[in-house]
């Protein structure tokens, strides 16, 4: 994992003071809220419904054991002995006092972590495959390319006061974990025919009210280049977004209104301008590869007599195998996801304990890598076969054994109408009564990979437009109403989901999931998913079903 | 009228403007002037021939390359930030100096604040309207929190993976 040295370190403490310094002026009066507000949301502190908000982040979602300790005993002193992990792969406390913030910032940098660039108009956290560096199919490492843009966006003097919030996604691999083609930025890295490395870049997907499916703008940029081709892309954006309308002024506006070919030439007219000067210079790329080397790894035989001992005896080993275990490049190893998606439970939360179990067995068992995914689960991505009964058990002893990971109960909802000012609805207790009624682990395996994914709202925190089920609250006259789209994927093979129909009250948003897969069950051939079975078959079965009871 | 400040070798000072701020419809006196870049256009030559200096005032959402080939007579560039988060004039700085080598003063006015003190310096600005009552000693305070910068930018300062080599 990269280290902080002592130039990044000071960074952190430098701001942590600053904002000590914003927070005294705040609380002595000096500064009003109006004055104070675009103060705190440069360190992620947001006003909420019932208190402060703090937002942490987590670059590509890597920690390291002794942070997710740093954090468990953060939302033990300072919130209520939990933390929220969001589809940016940080980590949000949600009952914070602002007197306090000061002292937690502290904390976060005595760990070399902070809140910085996790709201304002800027580039925020850089997200990335959260099984990078384990996973076999990847041409590169993407840490390397998300810590060069950590570092390149942190207080960029140019472009931390953009039109709107700005958001990278990198991945190296062709299955994408990190929806790069709904994302203000997508890199996707390739490797050409001669074997250099470059990105497939992508610019102006996204979601909220207008959704857009990121058009590509370069097929190939060679990765030396990385630097000065986001810095033109974020030019022509910050001189030419619109500012007039917050819900106009993301890049996908600018790109869609000037369209794919217009907006490239000024891309690529800037970047012209701008040179070679701007690209970061090899031996710092190579500094920062240093620190994601990975040489622990042990010569292990393919299959772990003791692993498979286990599981043959063990039927719920068996099935937390089967669902949340991912095959790791080197052979013995293998990748662990960790469902924050108990049955009942708020999807993404994790008490201070469960923290400090997964802390402690990333140290003992997993190399002390840790990470965070945008679907808001835990991966420990480097886990001996022979160590799985081990894990899983304390896992299980934590709560946290879920064996759901990709199934239907694995949702993505954002905190909805219990926690944010934005909302029209509730989605956590959609989601869990949702996965309450597929309860039944048989049936949610027979149903195999199903993503559903919840937003409160339109601005659509919890990615409904790319759900394979995507659901939507909505307000009808003061009612929470939902509106259900079907076929949209944040992967590969992104698309954006399409009504089902009129929206459904909040009593019968789980009996229409419900329907939708009894009609996939009975439609799907072999062995398609069902966004598979919903894209070869189309709406009107679904339809159908759904709004039968209604007549 | 607001305070000057000036950043000369670093150091932030309440300065005497020795320029006048010149609206569209408003007669000009003698002197220094600063004046838009449609004033500017249609009498720039004129006022250059005075013997004043002559500073243009760019709007956010004007773009440098309209001055492009006045430059070298100009004596002062001021660019606006018509409130606190919009960001187009942090561009139309860095790329006044970077991109065309400008060496008149880059002046903040408009909606100018403390907190982006900092960010300012780096894009070149050299000179600040302050529109919050901020002192010289609060300005240099707020241009001097961070002791390393991550990029190279228009203030030539090291970034830090050239300080890392050293």
């Amino acid at each position: 994992m990269y280290q902080y040295d002592a130039l990044d370190r000071e960074m952190v403490a430098d701001r942590a003071a600053e904002f000590r310094g914003q927070v005294a002026r705040r609380l002595s009066g000096e500064l009003t809220e109006d004055q104070f507000k675009p103060l705190r949301l440069m360190n992620g502190l947001y006003l909420q419904l019932h208190a402060y908000m703090l937002r942490v982040a987590i670059p590509y979602g890597a920690l390291n054991p002794t942070q997710l300790r740093k954090l468990a005993g953060i939302g033990r002193t300072y919130d209520k002995g939990y933390g929220h992990f969001t589809t940016r792969q940080n980590l949000q406390f949600h009952w914070i006092k602002l007197r306090d913030t000061p002292d937690i910032l502290d904390h976060l940098a005595s760990v070399d972590m902070h809140a910085i660039q996790t709201s304002g108009n800027c580039i925020r956290n850089v997200t990335a495959d959260p099984y990078a560096g384990a996973t076999a199919d990847e041409v590169d490492d993407p840490r390397v390319w998300a810590e060069v843009l950590r570092q390149w966006s942190s207080f960029h003097p140019e472009f931390s006061f953009l039109p709107r919030k700005f958001k990278f996604a990198i991945t190296a691999s062709p299955k994408d974990r990190t929806a790069a083609r709904v994302h203000d930025i997508g890199l996707v890295m390739r490797q050409g025919r001669d074997g250099a490395l470059g990105f497939e870049v992508i610019v102006g997907g996204g979601m909220g009210r207008t959704p857009y499916v990121g058009p590509t703008i370069r097929e190939f940029l060679p990765v030396d280049q990385l630097l000065s081709y986001v810095e033109a892309i974020l030019r022509v954006y910050n001189r030419h977004g619109r500012r007039d309308n917050k819900y106009k002024a993301r890049i996908k506006i600018l790109v869609a209104a000037l369209g794919t070919e217009e907006f490239t030439r000024q891309v690529d007219a800037e970047w012209a301008k701008i040179g070679e000067g701007a690209n970061l210079p090899e031996a710092e790329v190579a500094r920062i590869r240093a620190a994601f080397a990975q040489t622990a790894f042990e010569t292990l035989p393919t299959r772990s007599e003791a692993f498979e001992a286990a599981r043959a005896a063990t039927s719920g080993l068996a099935r937390f195998a089967r669902n949340n275990l991912k095959p790791h490049k080197r052979a013995g190893y293998t990748i662990v996801e960790i469902s924050l998606k108990g049955i009942g439970e708020t999807p993404g939360d994790a008490s201070s304990e469960q923290m400090e179990v997964v802390a402690d067995l990333g140290e003992r068992y997993g190399q002390g890598d840790i990470r965070v995914t945008h679907e808001q689960n835990l991966v420990l991505p480097h886990i001996k076969l022979d160590d799985v009964p081990a894990v899983w058990a304390a896992l299980k002893g934590a709560g946290i054994a879920t064996p759901n990971v990709n199934l239907i109960s694995d949702i993505i909802a954002c905190p909805g109408l219990d926690y944010c000012a934005l909302a029209n609805a509730r989605a956590i207790s959609i989601a869990q009564n949702i996965a309450e009624k597929f309860r039944d682990q048989d049936r949610a395996e027979k149903v195999g990979e199903l993503k559903i994914k919840i937003s409160g709202c339109i601005n659509a925190c919890g990615h409904h437009h790319v759900g394979h089920i995507g659901i939507l609250g909505v307000d009808k006259k003061g009612e929470e109403f939902y509106q259900l789209t079907l076929g949209g994927s944040g992967a590969e093979d992104a698309s954006l989901g399409a009504m089902l129909g009129p929206a459904l009250p909040y009593e019968k948003v789980a009996e229409a999931v419900d329907t939708l897969i009894e009609v996939y069950l009975r439609e799907r051939k072999g062995d398609e998913r069902f966004l598979d079975t919903f894209r070869r078959t189309g709406v009107a079965a679904f339809k159908e079903a759904v709004y039968a009871d209604a007549h | 009228m607001p305070t000057l400040i000036e950043l000369k070798d670093g150091v932030a000072q309440v300065a005497e403007d020795a320029f006048l701020h010149v609206a569209d419809d408003q007669d000009l006196a003698g002197g220094d002037v600063i004046v838009s870049l449609s004033r500017f256009q249609a009498e720039g030559e004129s006022l250059l021939s005075d013997g004043r200096r002559v500073g243009v005032r760019l709007e956010a959402g004007e773009a440098v390359e309209a001055l492009a080939y006045d430059l070298s007579r100009l004596a002062l560039v001021a660019l606006d930030f018509p409130k606190f988060g919009d960001g187009r004039s942090f561009s139309n700085a860095r790329l006044l100096r970077e991109r065309y080598g400008f060496k008149g003063q880059v002046r903040a006015v408009g909606d100018v604040l403390r907190e982006q003190a900092g960010f300012m310096v780096r894009v070149g600005f050299d000179a600040f309207e302050p529109a919050d009552g901020a002192n010289s000693n609060e300005w240099q305070a707020a241009t001097r929190r961070y002791h390393h910068v991550y990029q190279r930018s228009a203030d030539g300062r090291t970034p830090t993976f050239l300080e890392r080599l050293s």
